[in-house]
């Protein structure tokens, strides 16, 4: 017994000595004296985390009782892990804004409502599109910081060859142009593609062809709403190109096409004559391929009315609820999502699309022919962003999961199909609020 | 030694006394010996604890409830295990798949790797050679050795279809196309036998040599001994690749989630770049892959655990009954079974 008092006292000892240290080492920042430091985990890697950080450095600059420490390469799934363990940062970053309903319904991020009242800062700032993926039912925990907009890209070199003398603007343009620049070997094999509309491509996502066609995503009440004329319209069409292609020749070019993210990229090599992508995709072909004769275009539209829109997504940035220095990691926040100095230094040297209206308007912002298509994109009315939900982008790829076996012909019935995706998506928001089966 | 004939005429009361102090002090040598046992055992039970006892008892727990992994989970009794059998869409998928797997890579597996130990077992010259070079793969990492058959097999890059154009034949897209993706993943997997292939190797080459000459002496010819004499003798050892099989097909992720990934390429739906889980067309799309999709990248851990718990209850019925029927095939030496 004695034996047993003296093992608890011990690890009792050493339990309060580990608690004492850990208490001591956040007490006290670990910066110069009078500097608080805090840290930032970022998204960015490589090019883009420099660039980071030297925006970063300004923010230092300005503000000289914080010092910043920034740490690239960070997923979302590292951040939940931070959060769950009392590890993680001041501020995160995250690429996927479809989280913010996980982070913001959870409490994970803090609410920023009091922050941004005491610093005067309003959802208004942000247009309409960002200021909605950075909530989740009126709990504002994120801010937009940078945003992908997509469009089309075309080669203006092929499109000449083939007589074609501006970017297409309807689906019917689309079509023919696809059409005409596509160019096959002897066997019949594609060696350049007009357009590539397989699913599943680079960034061939439904969401970012929906508001090619006005295609929405769930009702006022929320419920999933594919069984429509729109996305309708948008299926059959993209299944009857990937036929007129071939489904095999288009997997065989696929799989040989390059990495997207590298200079392989088979846009940017001229194997693919007009393609469907985002903003960022300028600096890359600046840096990677700059003899490229290319421009840049909205996404052809099934209306007239829609034309110049597209889909829109972006970079959040926030407050884990662990943070140690709230107070700092707000200015931070603040700095990098809304001083115009630093959204359009990021914005040149990204070339991401700022978002606030200020920034986007700004004199600032360096002109280009090409990227000045994707603010004008952003800007448009009718540009639209995927619904927040409780359960991130997982109804997105429960409908991927049906729209490979419709491109590949395994799903005949397309009225049928998309009704029972309906129904299996809402079972999936219903399961991910702890709601059970509908 | 004899007890002494006068002890036994002491009194009733002083013999007893001896009697309890020889329990008392036999039992505190039990206690001992099993403080001991406990001690030595020590390392073992707190690992098995907290590494596989106390996430079984919280998966079992979080499996009825909401759980995001951010804030504290709310009870939602059987509503998990609801949705998977009876709402969600890609259970029954990931399902079959699993089974495909457990269908076709594991007996090919066995059979490979069984082959290959009998060929080695037999070779005459150059035996550590080929041993180490059939071993070699296994000690490749899962996602390197992922990576270099996406490579090799790339319907329009790799040296497979290169060689196979050469020769007139049009090769098959592999893991691009949805009938050839798991069989691909076979492909990787009867490269990386080297395990299995070892431990068959040992068993045969403990096969007692007079067994073979006797069956030789009457008559039985290379087939019937293989039959008759190895497989049975090797019997336990067929029944431990089975198991293990089993267990590792069931919980397949990390060449799927490999493959998928790197042969779908990098179109997002929320610039997550991970979303290609199942490519193509939902054939790699495993059980474990879907758990980890539920878990990991929706932060629905409260389904994610009711799938696990049901996973355990699947495998665990698999393991029971093949050890249950293993007791018609399975020999073991002075014939316990």
């Amino acid at each position: 017994m004695r034996r047993v008092a003296t093992i608890a006292a011990l690890l009792a000892t050493l339990a309060l000595g580990a608690t004492a240290a850990s208490g001591a080492a956040s007490s006290h920042p670990a910066g110069s004296a009078g500097k608080t430091t805090i840290t930032i985990w970022v998204g960015f890697t490589g090019r883009e985390l420099r660039i980071m950080k030297g925006v970063i450095a300004q923010f230092e600059k300005s503000h000289p009782t914080i010092a910043v420490k920034t740490v690239g390469g960070i997923s979302d799934d590292k951040i939940v892990a931070a959060i769950r363990s009392g590890t993680a940062p001041d501020v995160t970053q995250s690429f996927t804004a479809d989280n913010s309903g996980t982070f913001c319904s959870s409490g994970a991020w803090v609410d920023l409502a009091p922050y941004m009242k005491a610093g005067h800062v309003s959802a208004s700032q942000f247009p309409s599109a960002s200021a909605y993926y950075t909530q989740f039912k009126g709990t504002r925990c994120a801010l937009p910081m940078l945003a992908d907009v997509y469009g089309l890209y075309y080669n203006k070199t092929l499109l000449a060859k083939a007589g074609i003398s501006h970017p297409p603007r309807t689906i019917a343009e689309l079509t023919a142009d696809a059409k005409k620049l596509t160019q096959r070997d002897a066997k019949g094999n594609i060696t350049v593609l007009g357009f590539n509309p397989f699913f599943g491509w680079y960034e061939n996502a439904e969401a970012h062809f929906a508001p090619m066609f006005g295609a929405r995503w769930t009702n006022a009440k929320g419920a999933s709403t594919l069984d429509t004329p729109q996305w309708r319209k948008l299926l059959t069409w993209q299944k009857k190109l990937v036929d007129w292609y071939g489904y095999d020749n288009l997997v065989r070019f696929n799989a040989k096409a390059g990495d997207e993210w590298t200079a392989s990229n088979a846009f940017e090599r001229g194997k693919v004559a007009m393609n469907l992508d985002g903003e960022w995709r300028v600096a890359f072909v600046a840096d990677e391929h700059p003899e490229l004769k290319y421009g840049t275009a909205p996404l052809p539209t099934a209306s007239k009315l829609l034309y110049g829109s597209g889909y829109t997504t972006g970079n959040i940035i926030g407050i884990p609820k662990t943070a140690a220095h709230k107070a700092e990691a707000w200015q931070l926040v603040q700095y990098l999502a809304t001083d115009v100095r630093a959204e359009t230094t990021l914005s040149n040297q990204l070339r991401n699309v700022p978002t606030t209206t200020a920034a986007l308007h700004s004199k600032l912002i360096k002109p280009d022919k090409q990227f000045s298509t994707f603010l004008t994109i952003f800007g448009n009315r009718h540009t639209t962003t995927t619904p927040i939900t409780a359960a991130g982008a997982a109804y997105q790829e429960l409908f991927s999961s049906w729209t490979t076996k419709w491109q590949a012909g395994k799903e005949k019935n397309l009225s049928a199909g998309l009704k029972a995706v309906d129904k299996q998506i809402d079972a999936q928001l219903q399961n991910a609020t702890g709601g059970g089966v509908p | 030694m004899e007890t002494p004939a006068a002890g036994a005429h002491q009194p009733a009361l002083a013999t007893a006394r001896p009697a309890v102090d020889r329990r008392r002090a036999r039992r505190r040598a039990d206690w001992r010996r099993r403080g001991l046992v406990l001690l030595f055992m020590s390392p073992w039970i707190a690992g098995f604890g907290a590494f596989y006892g106390y996430p079984l008892v919280m998966s079992a727990y979080l499996s009825l409830h909401h759980y995001d992994l951010l804030s504290s989970p709310r009870w939602v009794g059987l509503a998990n295990y609801r949705y998977l059998f009876d709402g969600d869409p890609l259970v029954w998928p990931a399902a079959k798949n699993t089974l495909w797997l457990v269908a076709f890579m594991v007996p090919a597996q066995v059979l490979f790797a069984f082959g290959v130990a009998q060929m080695v077992a037999r070779a005459r010259l150059g035996t550590g050679l080929f041993r180490t070079i059939f071993y070699l793969p296994a000690l490749a990492p899962p996602v390197a050795a992922t990576l270099g058959f996406v490579y090799i097999l790339n319907p329009a890059t790799g040296p497979v279809n290169a060689a196979l154009g050469r020769l007139g034949i049009e090769g098959p897209l592999w893991f691009s196309d949805p009938s050839w993706a798991k069989p691909s993943l076979v492909l990787l997997a009867l490269w990386g036998i080297g395990n299995t292939m070892i431990i068959f190797l040992a068993a045969i080459v403990d096969v007692p040599r007079h067994l073979h000459e006797s069956a030789e002496l009457d008559g039985a010819g290379p087939l019937r001994r293989l039959v008759y004499v190895t497989l049975p003798t090797i019997s336990p050892v067929i029944l431990f690749a089975v198991v293990i099989g089993v267990i590792d097909a069931m919980q397949y992720f990390t060449q799927a989630y490999v493959a998928a990934d790197i042969a779908g390429g990098s179109a997002s739906n929320a610039a997550s770049g991970a979303n290609n889980l199942g490519f193509p067309e939902g054939s790699t799309l495993f059980y474990p892959v879907l758990l980890y999709q539920q878990g990991f990248r929706y932060f629905n851990m409260g389904y994610a655990s009711a799938m696990a718990m049901v996973l355990l209850a699947v495998a665990l019925t698999f393991v029971l009954l093949i050890v249950r029927h293993s007791r018609r095939w399975v020999h073991y030496q002075g014939g316990a079974r």
